[in-house]
């Protein structure tokens, strides 16, 4: 036990992106988590007398022009940029592990057409394909998290293919097959646990991607809806004041590069990890 | 001198193997083929398995608007006969680049209207390319050369930025500080009031001003991605086994770092670039909406905002075909670039 602690400590030390990472996100999650007890103020309290307050004492980022405190939304706005980013990845988790577990378990005609299917989808500029999707839907939180998790699965299915190819030529795979382990239990059995290393570094990114996807289209509007905090929405309402108050602007997309930036390390130091040669570069 | 003769044989190469090029070409456009045609499916199966006919929209709360009227409108847009034939009249409209018309008061045809907004979005995005080569290309092979000194480190924790920071809302910042603070550049737009009365080279000045934040906004993310790429692609280069035989027959460092190892560490960059296209222009849609910019990306929100479907399926198509244009172009370049490609072997 001991010694376990003490080598999970060293690890933290010794790959410092993982540290970083890790501590931004945990953060993150804590303040989300958090958001009831540690908001200084209610984030939907409007107060007439305290419009467009720039950063003080008691708003340490400023107040919006309903005189809502900006950190207690941005608060707010981490359970959003948390439940998104989840969500959205489990969702393409669950159809490019299965796609890609297909296509490369299977290998020949499934392989071929699922390949070409995902080749035609990356033809589409992801961004144009939310939209023209999101155009046909209300927008809201729920649509969003479906909606950008169908469109991001292509680089997983792609992952999960090219690991289960590498497998599939393995001894230790060869010799399940030829025991009459069936198809089934071989994926999830064997093959699955041997990917997952790529398979986590590329969710921990792909929730950096979906964060940022969310942000922007809450900040075209067609994200979270106001009242509703999310930090991308906060910056809309920071363009539309840009003449007058900065701080509006500054912080929410403060937290959004923190926390995109706390997730991008934690996936290159997982991969570190997992790979160490591509560290030495 | 050595230069002009590397120049002459490369020419000769080239002009030898155009006729291999020229079936390489005409083999990858025509893998093309099936990719059009899924892009054509998905696209149409957007349309009509969302919810919503265009028929309804508007009139289903109308109480003017009969059963019959409905349905006469369904007889009129064709939708009242079998998916699969709705599709192959759609297709046969777009052989011809008809993409149908707005349902927006102007009723102008969709290819009108992206015809005249492509432009400054092409041009965005071509002078985002142009600035993320000249910028990361630079950044790449510095950092490579002299790996772990202060620069590449710093240059590391810029490209750790670059790909975590939301390019609207770096706009946004600088739009607060270069035009708002400082009165530096002009914020929306791309022509200031007085543009008619303007001179032709002031017009000029003037769209170039206003040009400089949003093409620094759409090339961040770009320029953190390329210069990264760069950066492990000369290392990959400078420790391959034929840069050490070039050192061990003792060619000049500087020779191996820029003529030999460079050239070939520059060739996955075009890969890169092609790749990089989707990205760009999705991106136009946001930068467009900040900066006001009449563009694609303005029209597509724009018309995803006002539900103009004929005219969001057009912009989804003509963005796919770009992005397949662009991939060709890309490809097409890898394979003059490397002969090999184009040789038959991987």
């Amino acid at each position: 036990m001991i010694v376990n602690l003490r080598a999970s400590v060293s690890l933290w030390f010794t790959h410092p992106l993982l540290l970083i990472g890790g501590v931004i996100v945990s953060s993150v999650v804590l303040s989300a988590v958090l958001a009831p007890w540690i908001a200084p103020y209610d984030p939907a309290m409007i107060s007439v007398h305290d419009i467009l307050l720039p950063p003080s004492w008691a708003h340490w980022c400023g107040t919006d022009t309903l005189g809502r405190d900006v950190l207690s939304r941005m608060l707010y706005g981490a359970r959003v940029s948390l439940a998104v980013g989840f969500v959205a990845v489990g969702i393409s988790l669950l159809i490019g592990v299965c796609l890609g577990a297909v296509a490369g378990h299977y290998g020949g005609r499934a392989d071929t057409l699922l390949m070409r299917a995902t080749d035609m989808v990356l033809c589409f500029p992801t961004f144009f394909l939310i939209l023209a999707v999101i155009a046909f839907l209300e927008p809201s939180i729920w649509n969003i998290m479906i909606v950008i998790g169908l469109t991001s699965w292509m680089g997983v299915t792609r992952l999960v293919r090219a690991e289960f190819l590498s497998l599939r030529k393995r001894e230790f795979i060869m010799a399940a097959e030829s025991l009459g382990v069936s198809s089934f239990q071989l994926i999830w059995r064997y093959m699955l646990p041997n990917a997952m290393g790529p398979i986590l570094i590329s969710a921990v990114l792909g929730v950096a991607g979906a964060v940022l996807v969310e942000s922007g289209l809450s900040f075209l509007g067609l994200g979270v809806q106001p009242p509703d905090p999310s930090w991308g929405n906060m910056l809309t309402e920071g363009k539309d004041n840009i003449q007058i108050a900065w701080w509006l602007s500054l912080y929410p997309g403060l937290a959004i590069l923190i926390t995109v930036l706390g997730y991008n390390l934690l996936g290159e130091g997982l991969r570190d990890l997992y790979d160490p040669r591509s560290s030495s570069r | 001198m050595t230069y002009a003769i590397d120049f002459l044989l490369y020419g000769c190469f080239i002009l030898y193997s155009w006729g291999d090029m020229k079936q390489y070409a005409l083999k990858r456009i025509i893998g093309m083929i099936p990719l059009l045609i899924g892009i054509t499916i998905i696209s149409f199966g957007m349309m009509h398995l969302a919810p919503g006919e265009p028929s309804v929209i508007g009139s289903e709360f109308n109480p003017k608007v009969s059963a019959q009227d409905i349905e006469r409108l369904r007889t009129h847009y064709g939708l009242d006969k079998p998916l699969y034939e709705q599709y192959w009249n759609w297709m046969k409209r777009l052989l011809f680049l008809d993409f149908g018309t707005s349902f927006s008061s102007d009723a102008r045809p969709v290819l009108d209207k992206v015809a005249e907004r492509l432009p400054v979005t092409l041009w965005i995005n071509i002078l985002a390319m142009v600035l993320i080569l000249a910028i990361a290309i630079p950044i790449g092979v510095i950092s490579a050369v002299r790996q772990n000194s202060w620069f590449d480190r710093g240059m590391t924790v810029f490209v750790f930025i670059g790909f975590a920071i939301p390019s609207f809302w770096l706009g946004l910042l600088l739009m607060i500080a270069l035009g708002v603070n400082m009165n530096l550049l002009p914020i929306s737009g791309i022509h200031d009031y007085g543009w008619l009365q303007m001179g032709f080279w002031e017009q000029q000045i003037d769209l170039l001003k206003h040009l400089i934040l949003p093409v620094f906004v759409s090339a961040i993310g770009g320029l953190a991605g390329m210069s990264r790429f760069m950066r492990s692609g000369m290392l990959d280069v400078i420790r391959a086994d034929y840069v050490t035989t070039a050192r061990a027959m003792g060619i000049s460092e500087q020779n191996i770092r820029y003529r030999l190892a460079l050239k070939n560490a520059l060739l996955p960059i075009i890969t890169l670039l092609g790749l990089s296209i989707p990205g760009l222009i999705g991106g136009s849609v946001i930068v467009e909406q900040l900066f006001s910019i009449p563009g694609m990306g303005l029209l597509f929100y724009e018309a995803v905002l006002s539900r103009d479907y004929p005219l969001v399926m057009g912009i989804t198509v003509i963005g796919a075909v770009l992005t397949l244009a662009g991939n060709l172009l890309a490809d097409l370049s890898y394979a003059w670039a490397d002969p090999r490609i184009h040789h038959g072997g991987e």
